[in-house]
């Protein structure tokens, strides 16, 4: 019985009444976010690597810097002295890799956070206000979004003097500036749908001013949009700074994932076989990405319940109904199963 | 055709802007390029000429105000003259990038049209048959996604040219120097493209399997699908009725995936040694080749306004709302 999944979600219109059971713990409200897998993955994920990020440079077995060896003019395989290797200059890559988890990261959200501000102050502004200014704020985002980024930061960072490009928080504020315009597009037509809602409107009639129309009643209802443009704005952070350090474009004293990758590429890591170099770097960059792109991935479904593959898994519908075929979740696309938590929008 | 023109009116704007841009950095950066340029270019003869064409490039000699050097910047750009390059030799900065264009064109255009096609396919599969095996797939598109393309391309050589051989280890072709065509050539020239291109493929095609995935979920519960079924259409049918409406809104996000897949393929160019766009980018980023650099940003930019503008007339053709709106 296929119904019998949707009334797992609380979608209410398809209940009948032999399964009254099974809805009524749904009703009660509950964080139904935490409570797909791949959003406790993601989460732990987060939590790892913000924990390195902190504690890494001091858990480092050695100063990334030293040099081990004179003698020795390759990099060294894993051994018991150095776990992941050593680097063409004879430095412990196990080493490099936990401090550099600090810049990254922090590179990461401030870019996240400078840019989920500026997307704020230029997508609500546009929303709420429409017009001439709507036009203009909406033409200046899109222009930001089409231009590529990568090519501009590399010709901005390109010009700056090699002494400020190892500042972490310039590096994420210039970073920001290429990466707001994707959420301010999102806030924006999140804004200009709340806006029309009849409790914005009996504010606005009851004489309420604007900012506080638009902190108290528009700002709590952004908050899933503006968590999931943040988290992908740190994502966009994390790639584009890990980018601009692979080509040595940022201080590369300063250790870095992206930094660890260019010293790999100058030694000739991939055509050498020095696995050691490139790939612990490159995956945790990629860990990392992941575990920000799984938490977004369930801000999303949170926000559009359709996309919740979850409710539909094997384990989910064989505790939903005893019977054969209950137990089957639906393998083909089958009509009447999505659970539809809302009622669709009137247009 | 309204909406075409005001696409097009807005690509102009961009481009100004984009122009604008590359013309404001080098003047409201910190540091003196000029000095910087000269001090790379120890060794080789700097005419007059060369010096003051540096310092017109990069506005440190300012006998004309900055708007002068704006008109001037532009009556060089229309005549198509985006200054010396200084990295190698001293070489119009339109002779290198047309050196390498080419290149980049095939490389770039061809694996983003496998990786669209591919990823939109595959988007269409997963959602058709949603809580199947195929949904385990997502979480691994999303390590690929998430992972910088370079490091990808570090991966392939490693294991694709180095341990098993398969595959050229980098550069485009055997031949440096231009032989007549022939299938030989032509060959040599794919055994070296196919390695790249399966890395840009494999890293961007996640993008468009998940937007399509997404959208594809939603539009199965339109009601027109639910009549399609009801009638009894083949399944086939009916998957094909759903995902061409599914697809426009994969059509009309191409403006910001293609910013990110340009960019990570240029890196990709970085590891293979392949003599696009993205290599002699970071040959002037090492040699600070100021001109080539901005020259370099300024036909990117170009290429995907033109791969926006193509996609908003398929866009155009395919949905007739859009052509009824204007």
């Amino acid at each position: 019985m296929a119904i019998g999944t949707s009334t797992d979600l609380g979608s209410g219109p398809a209940a009948g009444p032999g399964l009254v059971p099974a809805a009524g713990p749904a009703r009660q409200p509950r964080l139904r976010l935490p409570r797909s897998p791949k959003v406790l993955i993601g989460l732990a994920g987060m939590i790892g690597f913000l924990t390195l990020a902190v504690i890494g440079p001091w858990i480092a077995p050695y100063d990334p810097d030293r040099s081990f060896s004179t003698t020795a003019s390759f990099p060294q395989p894993p051994s018991a002295a150095h776990l992941l290797g050593t680097t063409q200059q004879q430095q412990d890559v196990l080493s490099q890799l936990l401090a550099g988890g600090r810049s990254t990261v922090l590179v990461a959200f401030v870019a996240g956070l400078v840019a989920t501000l500026l997307s704020v102050l230029i997508g609500v502004t546009a929303g709420y206000t429409g017009g001439a200014a709507d036009d203009l704020l909406s033409m200046l985002a899109n222009l930001f979004l089409i231009m590529p980024a990568l090519p501009l930061l590399i010709v901005i960072f390109g010009f700056l003097p090699p002494s400020q490009g190892g500042d972490d928080l310039l590096i994420g504020l210039i970073i920001a500036v290429t990466g707001w315009a994707f959420g301010a597009r999102v806030l924006r037509a999140q804004t200009l749908s709340l806006r029309s809602r009849d409790y914005v409107e009996s504010a606005r009639i009851t004489g309420e001013r604007g900012w506080r129309i638009i902190t108290h009643e528009i700002l709590p209802n952004l908050i899933p949009v503006l968590a999931s443009s943040f988290l992908f704005t740190v994502l966009y952070g994390v790639g584009t700074y890990t980018a601009l350090a692979f080509l040595g474009l940022v201080n590369p004293n300063h250790w870095s994932w992206g930094g660890m990758l260019f010293y790999a590429q100058v030694a000739g890591a991939e055509q050498s076989g020095y696995w050691w170099l490139f790939l612990p770097p490159g995956l945790a960059v990629a860990l990392l990405g992941t575990a920000l792109a799984l938490l977004n991935f369930g801000i999303d479904e949170f926000i559009n319940p359709r996309l919740r593959a979850a409710g539909l898994s094997r384990r989910r519908a064989r505790l939903a109904g005893a019977g054969g075929t209950a137990a089957r979740p639906p393998r083909r696309f089958v009509l009447g199963v999505t659970p539809v938590v809302r009622g669709r929008e009137p247009r | 055709m309204r909406v075409i023109s005001r696409r097009i009116g807005f690509y102009l704007i961009t481009a100004i802007a984009a122009i604008t841009v590359d013309f404001l950095i080098p003047r409201v950066m910190p540091g003196n390029p000029v000095e910087a340029v000269l001090a790379k270019m120890q060794g080789q003869v700097v005419t007059k000429a060369t010096l003051h064409a540096l310092e017109l490039q990069f506005g440190s000699s300012t006998s004309e105000g900055l708007w002068g050097q704006y008109v001037h910047y532009w009556s060089n750009l229309l005549h198509g003259n985006l200054g010396i390059s200084t990295s190698n030799g001293l070489v119009p900065v339109t002779t290198v990038i047309r050196g390498a264009l080419p290149w980049t064109i095939g490389l770039v255009g061809t694996a983003t049209v496998i990786s669209f096609i591919l990823g939109t396919l595959l988007g269409v599969l997963v959602a058709w048959r949603r809580g199947g095996w195929l949904d385990t797939l997502l979480p691994a598109t999303t390590f690929f996604q998430a992972a910088p393309y370079f490091f990808l391309a570090f991966l392939a050589i490693d294991l694709f040219s180095i341990r098993l051989g398969w595959f050229p280890p980098g550069s485009a072709r055997n031949n440096l120097d231009f032989p007549a065509f022939d299938w030989a050539y032509a060959g040599d020239v794919l055994d070296h493209a196919v390695l790249p291109a399966l890395t840009i493929v494999v890293a961007s095609a996640a993008g468009w399997i998940v937007g399509m995935r997404n959208v594809m979920i939603t539009t199965m519960d339109e009601d027109y699908v639910l009549i399609a079924q009801a009638k009894g259409l083949p399944k086939q049918r009916v998957v094909w009725y759903a995902a061409r409406n599914a697809i426009l809104p994969s059509i009309s996000g191409f403006s910001l995936a293609i910013g990110f897949v340009v960019s990570g393929a240029l890196l990709t160019e970085i590891v293979f040694s392949y003599p696009g766009l993205g290599f002699i980018m970071l040959t002037a980023v090492q040699d600070a080749d100021y001109a080539l650099l901005q020259g370099i940003f300024l036909v990117i930019t170009m290429a995907v306004l033109v791969a926006n503008l193509a996609a908003d007339f398929v866009y155009v053709f395919l949905d007739p709302r859009i052509r009824q709106e204007a």
